[in-house]
């Protein structure tokens, strides 16, 4: 009965909901409508739960002093203090706590964030050295595509040889958008066919373990 | 001196010219004429809920002049009525000649709509009013016809696939190595005493490719409760953390091991994007996991986790359907499942005849796609004029 109800309501919604995408009427856009904010209201309480578990793992580390625990405590005081100047800023007087709040977001988590994105240039460096070496011909293949794509974007290329600009348009134009196009006819297919799956109860491993 | 009498001479030349009478303004030219808009003509917008009518025109000769700045659409209940009970209802700028009036206030009752042509110098005239039309409600969209016949014929294909696998007819699915490398990938971490580090991508649960992700994980889950290794499942979005959980823990219960399912192995780290990449570099470089899992929906953070993991020398499968993140994961992963092989992996893994015939199914829609594509290019070339009738068959309203 525990796997039956789930599946029950997956196949009756999923029917529904693919009529739905048929049916232009009031009745049917509001109810689409609804199940969105009921998604909505699901992931507020799945968040209730996902910060249980983040308070429990650290407390974990810490107690059982595992490598680096003293980290944690950074977390549990960020997850604290940031909820709190948060919740109690919406309060009429206490403006001063969400200027803070905005301050510690702008002046600390935001930089951070743009510091780890910074990171991928390096990354992206590292990759294409390894990507870019010669040593089977579709890896050559790569070498040449990737040479004439870089100098196609930058003004030097074009003073190099006026062509080198129009080569890597169509470098990216049609081979590139071919094999774009063809393994998004695919990941199309491959999503109906999961959803159909779902559907008609066929996968199930979405329940866990995909029993019987 | 001379030049003290020059600037006296100034000076008194100016206070002359102050005392005298300032000459009247002269009255702004009224703006030339514009020609109305030609016949108005209004319609129900079709395939829609209701409360909308489509109006266009024919647009001002003076439109091909450049004189015009826009058009405003008026609405009212009488094609007599005075200026004052006309509602504006719109604006267009100048070279488009329709409109969609989405604020009609009752559905079946009669409207008739003007437009109003407006000149770059000011001047406006009004048209004639429209025809008088009604909206209503459908309750089918006839411009989704294509894809509704495309869809039932999709799952007939897949239905009948089922079927014959159900009647025990051997389906050939090809070698997927990346999935093919799974076992060997659990083993491995057993064999270093090391975890696995599978990570269900980054978007929400609406995302089948993380609804794809986390049947892998069952997967997974499964082989390495057989294996009794530790398994790190960490998560951004909360309701595939929950989700994620319940897979694992079921899996490690099918198995006969319900007792070896580490609650603390699937946990939620955060919902910002490159605090999670941070946070799972910190964990592929701590706990220094044997082999890495990267399945779903990824962004930006794909090759920083991948080239994390490649640094601490996992064994690295991925798998996405983020066509712009695919080069970072062939190149920094030691497989990569491409597009709809993150789709084929549960089948794959779990060799269930039902499963493989979808798989089947998917492949012979695929052989019909670029057969239907072979033959609208042919046609088109033999024929130019069948180029739009053939784009018009494939488009969804």
């Amino acid at each position: 009965m525990r796997r039956q109800i789930p599946l029950m309501l997956v196949l009756v919604l999923g029917i529904f909901f693919f009529i739905q995408f048929f049916v232009p009427s009031r009745l049917s856009t509001n109810i689409y409508q609804v199940s969105l904010q009921w998604l909505i209201l699901i992931s507020a309480f799945a968040i209730v739960l996902a910060i249980g578990s983040l308070v429990n793992h650290h407390l974990l580390k810490i107690k059982r002093r595992r490598e680096h625990w003293p980290y944690s405590y950074a977390t549990l005081a960020g997850l604290v203090v940031m909820s709190l100047l948060g919740i109690l800023g919406r309060f009429p007087g206490l403006g001063l706590l969400d200027e803070i709040y905005y301050r510690l977001y702008l002046f600390v988590q935001a930089p951070m964030d743009a510091a780890m994105f910074a990171i991928l240039a390096f990354y992206m460096a590292s990759a294409s050295y390894r990507a870019f070496r010669a040593r089977s011909k579709e890896a050559l293949l790569l070498l040449v595509s990737g040479f004439f794509i870089m100098l196609g974007v930058i003004p030097l290329g074009a003073l190099i040889w006026d062509r080198i600009p129009d080569i890597a348009e169509w470098i990216m134009m049609v081979p590139n958008m071919a094999a774009k196009r063809g393994i998004l006819f695919g990941v199309g297919l491959g999503i109906t066919a999961t959803s159909l799956k779902i559907i008609l109860g066929i996968e199930r491993s979405w329940l866990g373990g995909g029993g019987k | 001196m001379r030049s003290i009498t020059v600037i006296g001479l100034i000076l008194l030349g100016s206070a002359a010219a102050l005392t005298q009478p300032m000459p009247a303004a002269p009255a702004d030219p009224a703006p030339p004429p514009v020609q109305p808009p030609g016949l108005v003509t209004a319609m129900d917008t079709p395939n829609d809920a209701g409360n909308s009518i489509s109006v266009d025109w024919r647009p001002s000769p003076d439109e091909a002049q450049g004189l015009v700045e826009g058009y405003v659409v008026y609405r009212s209940e009488s094609a007599e009525a005075p200026e004052s009970l006309w509602t504006r209802v719109g604006y267009v700028p100048y070279g488009l000649n329709q409109s969609r009036d989405q604020s009609v206030p009752e559905n079946g009752m009669d409207f008739f709509y003007r437009v109003r042509v407006v000149s770059r110098l000011g001047a406006s005239a009004v048209s004639q009013a429209s025809n008088p039309a009604r909206s209503s409600e459908q309750w089918y969209n006839s411009m989704r016809t294509n894809a509704l016949i495309a869809s039932l014929l999709f799952v007939a294909i897949v239905v009948y696939f089922i079927t014959m696998a159900q009647k025990g007819q051997h389906l050939f699915v090809r070698r997927i190595a990346g999935l093919s490398a799974v076992e060997e990938a659990v083993g491995r971490a057993t064999e270093m005493g090391r975890p696995i580090l599978f990570v269900p991508g980054l978007s929400s649960i609406s995302d089948v490719a993380t609804i794809a992700a986390l049947n892998i994980l069952g997967q997974v889950a499964k082989k390495t409760a057989e294996y009794d290794t530790p398994l790190l499942v960490p998560n951004r979005d909360p309701v595939v953390y929950t989700v994620a959980q319940e897979v694992v823990k079921e899996a490690y219960s099918e198995i006969g091991r319900p007792d070896a399912y580490n609650h603390d192995s699937v946990f939620y780290l955060t919902d910002s994007q490159m605090g999670f990449a941070s946070g799972v570099d910190g964990i592929m470089t701590r706990e220094r996991p044997a082999t890495n899992f990267f399945m779903g929906m990824f962004w930006a953070e794909s090759l920083i986790l991948a080239e994390t993991g490649a640094a601490t020398g996992a064994i690295q499968i991925a798998g996405t359907d983020a066509i712009h993140q695919l080069p970072f994961f062939i190149t920094a992963c030691d497989y990569t499942l491409i597009g709809e092989e993150l789709y084929a992996a549960s089948a794959y893994l779990a060799r269930d005849p039902k499963l493989l015939g979808t798989l089947k199914g998917q492949d012979w829609s695929k052989a019909l796609i670029v057969l239907l594509l072979v033959a609208g290019l042919a046609l088109s070339l033999i024929n130019p004029g069948v180029r739009g009738f053939i784009l018009n068959i494939l488009t969804v309203g």
